[in-house]
């Protein structure tokens, strides 16, 4: 953990670990467990009509369609049987389904888009990758008509600690180099512009790419921030760097779409950045859908009671409850605390010492924010106090000289604003129907 | 179900910076010491025995207050401690142990708990004591009156008091380096200049306290009696003087400095900062009271909200047209 220096004019300073410690091409793999389970976004477990069954019998690779008319779909990474499929409730309340497999047999891979034949055009982009490997939201991105002003690839990792891009980008520059030009070619998007970490030095030789060195100090890489420092501009308060015309992805996933189409496969495997609890950190690969227990298994970690699991970095992770729970498209990092090592959090009033707004790279005035988001008043907090305007870096609670857990305020309130405002829109919309 | 292994789960981040409340509390306490000392130094047993009780009596106001509202034990923040510390060395050493339990009570309850505790203080609570009392028992304050039984071997006028009535002409009895070394009368810790701005730098460098509102405190109360001075040399005594007498610096150091009371933005802080300062020099200058630093300082707690407003413009937030 980075303590608070001895002398503490100004900012806090956070670095991202330095490139010297990445060493190329040491992936260690995870073999495949015996249980895979995936996590599919919506709430599809209690509709009745699923097309998936407990029982099915699944290959890796292979295409799943969930319901008749939404025409959603998941990609299977486990040759099995379906054994079992349940509803999850994830971070701020995302519904999800969960799809257990069970492993069994010798692994065979699904034919669907070996046969679909050489061809890149968007269509076949959205029917194959909805979710790539450190993008689970990857559909969203090139499905934009017209296209995006830009695509930002991020060589860079967004939590510290987290090396799992700037190793990719060491490990696979060639790869990377070629799914920029795929993702040029199916999203249409001309200008690309590669963030890499200062000092790595990187060069690529195409019309229109960009590269362009970040600083290593935290949140710098982080997407709004980049949109700030990088280009000049700003995105609006309570919007996505598209609003501005800047798609972000991770260099994880241009590479995945890159050995996808050169190997006929769909990518099924995800890097991980594994933090022990001495600090210490190594790089993994993993099937998408392993539990983290057999992750911690596999590297002779222990989990004692009282200590904590976290899908993520430091800063910005999610903790996890449960060792069952599987890793998915987006998880960059596991990262595990020594129950010696975790500051709880307090329910003290702000002493108004003002460490968060010198420390918030958005300027928000925390000290006032949290006074109204105490009190429940999440409108006027998102309306005069710039609720909106929060990038969750995080850096707000680590400053926090009275621990109170001001992120967790922070996104509590976001998530009651946009409940407030969508029961708004409803109520405007039966009485135009009235 | 018993021998089940729970982890822990809570919202990111999982790293703090291990600052804490009773940190800052006992920094605060470190660098009003050399100051402290130097008082006790001078006047012997009757000071300690004001900081000692006014500390002690702080705590226990409190506790009881806490224990008597039900809320948790808050004292181990030491906050309690450093608003009887500082106001100890505000007082003469001779002041009488009811005034000390009294201007404590005030400070705590009064001051601080009746708001909700640390934080939601609007006013600084060691001054609001200090006011209260000085307005009620407007004799504990006379200084000259107080250490009357004392003969330190300088010049035992309040110097501030020596200015108001005296005019100029009585600044001969001062060197400017003696009152920067404590030999003047006033408050048992706040005479020892060399003392309060090592302990202020101190803090300022470990970030405890903000540069911002002591430099501009410092700089609106030099400036301003610079004009002073300058219009009328006789009457209005030369800025660095105001600088090392009567509160100055231990308010734009201690006090003024106080999180709860005092803003968080740059401006707002330097305006702040400013405001306390050149009220000080106006009250002293021509208002009805020998040093002002107190009801400065409490004015600008007053506008403090209504400063913090001046803020930079959030990272994407749309500019509103009336």
């Amino acid at each position: 953990m980075i303590t608070r220096p001895f002398w503490g004019l100004g900012k806090p300073r956070l670095n991202y670990p330095p490139i010297e410690m990445l060493k190329a091409g040491s992936l260690a793999e995870v073999a495949l467990p015996s249980r895979i389970v995936l996590l599919v976004r919506g709430a599809y477990a209690e509709n009745g009509n699923l097309l998936v069954k407990v029982g099915d019998r699944v290959k890796t690779g292979e295409r799943l369609i969930l319901t008749e008319d939404k025409q959603d779909y998941f990609i299977s990474t486990a040759t099995g049987l379906i054994s079992n499929i349940s509803s999850y409730t994830g971070y701020l309340e995302e519904p999800y389904t969960s799809i257990s497999i069970d492993a069994e047999g010798e692994e065979q891979w699904d034919g669907e888009f070996e046969r679909s034949g050489p061809s890149m055009s968007r269509r076949e982009a959205l029917r194959f990758f909805k979710s790539l490997p450190g993008e689970p939201v990857f559909a969203s991105l090139i499905n934009k008509e017209p296209p995006l002003e830009a695509l930002v690839v991020n060589c860079t990792d967004k939590d510290l600690l987290v090396t799992t891009n700037q190793s990719i980008l060491k490990s696979e520059f060639e790869s990377l180099k070629q799914g920029v030009e795929i993702l040029r070619a199916i999203s249409g998007i001309k200008r690309v512009v590669v963030l890499v970490p200062e000092g790595m030095d990187v060069q690529i030789e195409a019309e229109d790419v960009y590269v362009i060195e970040i600083k290593p100090v935290y949140p710098a890489t982080l997407p709004k921030m980049v949109v700030k420092n990088v280009f000049g501009r700003e995105v609006p308060a309570g919007e996505t760097c598209e609003a501005v015309g800047l798609g972000f992805i991770n260099a994880e996933a241009v590479v995945a779409l890159a050995l996808a189409y050169k190997s006929r496969r769909l990518p099924v495997d995800k890097v991980i950045t594994l933090i022990k609890k001495d600090g210490s950190c190594l790089n993994l690969k993993a099937r998408i859908g392993t539990p983290a227990k057999d992750i911690l298994n596999a590297f002779g970690i222990e989990l004692a009671h009282g200590d904590r699991l976290i899908f993520g970095g430091p800063m910005t992770g999610e903790a996890i409850y449960s060792e069952d729970t599987p890793i998915s498209y987006g998880t960059d990092a596991i990262m595990v605390q020594d129950r010696e090592h975790i500051v709880r959090s307090s329910d003290l009033q702000c002493v108004n010492c003002g460490e968060c707004v010198r420390a918030c790279p958005a300027k928000v005035p925390v000290n006032m924010l949290v006074r109204l988001l105490q009190n429940g008043f999440y409108e006027e907090a998102a309306n005069r106090y710039d609720l909106l305007s929060c990038i969750e870096c995080g850096l707000c609670s680590y400053v926090c000289i009275a621990r109170i857990p001001l992120f967790h305020y922070i996104m509590l309130g976001k998530y009651e604003f946009a409940k407030i405002k969508s029961a708004e829109e409803v109520n405007v919309e039966s009485e135009a129907t009235d | 179900m018993l021998n089940q292994k729970l982890l822990t789960s809570s919202h990111a981040p999982y790293w703090h910076n291990g600052s804490s409340i009773s940190a800052k509390s006992y920094h605060i306490m470190l660098a009003a010491l050399p100051a402290l000392i130097m008082g006790i130094y001078q006047y012997g047993v009757p000071a300690l025995r004001v900081v000692a009780l006014s500390v002690s009596c702080a705590m226990i106001w409190e506790f009881l207050m806490d224990y008597v509202t039900k809320r948790p034990i808050s004292i181990g923040d030491g906050n309690a401690a450093v608003i009887g510390l500082l106001f100890s060395m505000l007082l003469p050493a001779t002041t009488p142990w009811w005034a000390v339990a009294v201007g404590t009570f005030v400070a705590i309850i009064v001051g601080k708990q009746i708001y909700g505790g640390l934080g939601c203080n609007p006013l600084n609570p060691t001054l609001v004591a200090l006011a209260i009392l000085m307005l009620s028992w407007k004799s504990l304050f006379n200084f000259d009156g107080a250490l009357a039984n004392y003969d330190l071997g300088f010049y035992m006028v309040y110097p501030l008091g020596a200015v108001k009535h005296f005019g100029t002409d009585s600044l001969m009895n001062y060197t400017l380096s003696g009152l920067f070394m404590g030999r003047q009368s006033g408050g048992l810790g706040a005479t020892f200049g060399l003392g309060l701005v090592v302990g202020g730098i101190y803090l300022i460098l470990r970030g405890y306290i903000r540069w911002e509102i002591s430099a501009s405190f410092l700089a609106g109360v030099f400036l301003t009696a610079l004009f002073f001075n300058l219009a009328d040399p006789a009457r209005y005594a030369n800025p660095v003087f105001h600088l090392l007498t009567g509160y100055t610096l231990i308010g734009a150091f201690f006090l003024a400095t106080e999180d709860s009371s005092s803003p968080v933005n740059f401006v707002p802080m330097l305006v702040y900062g400013a405001g306390g300062g050149i009220l000080t020099v106006l009250i002293r200058n021509i208002g009805a009271f020998a040093d002002g630093s107190v009801f400065a300082i409490l004015m600008m707690n007053i506008a403090n909200p209504l400063i913090d407003k001046i803020r930079p413009r959030a990272l994407g937030r749309r500019v509103e047209h009336a």
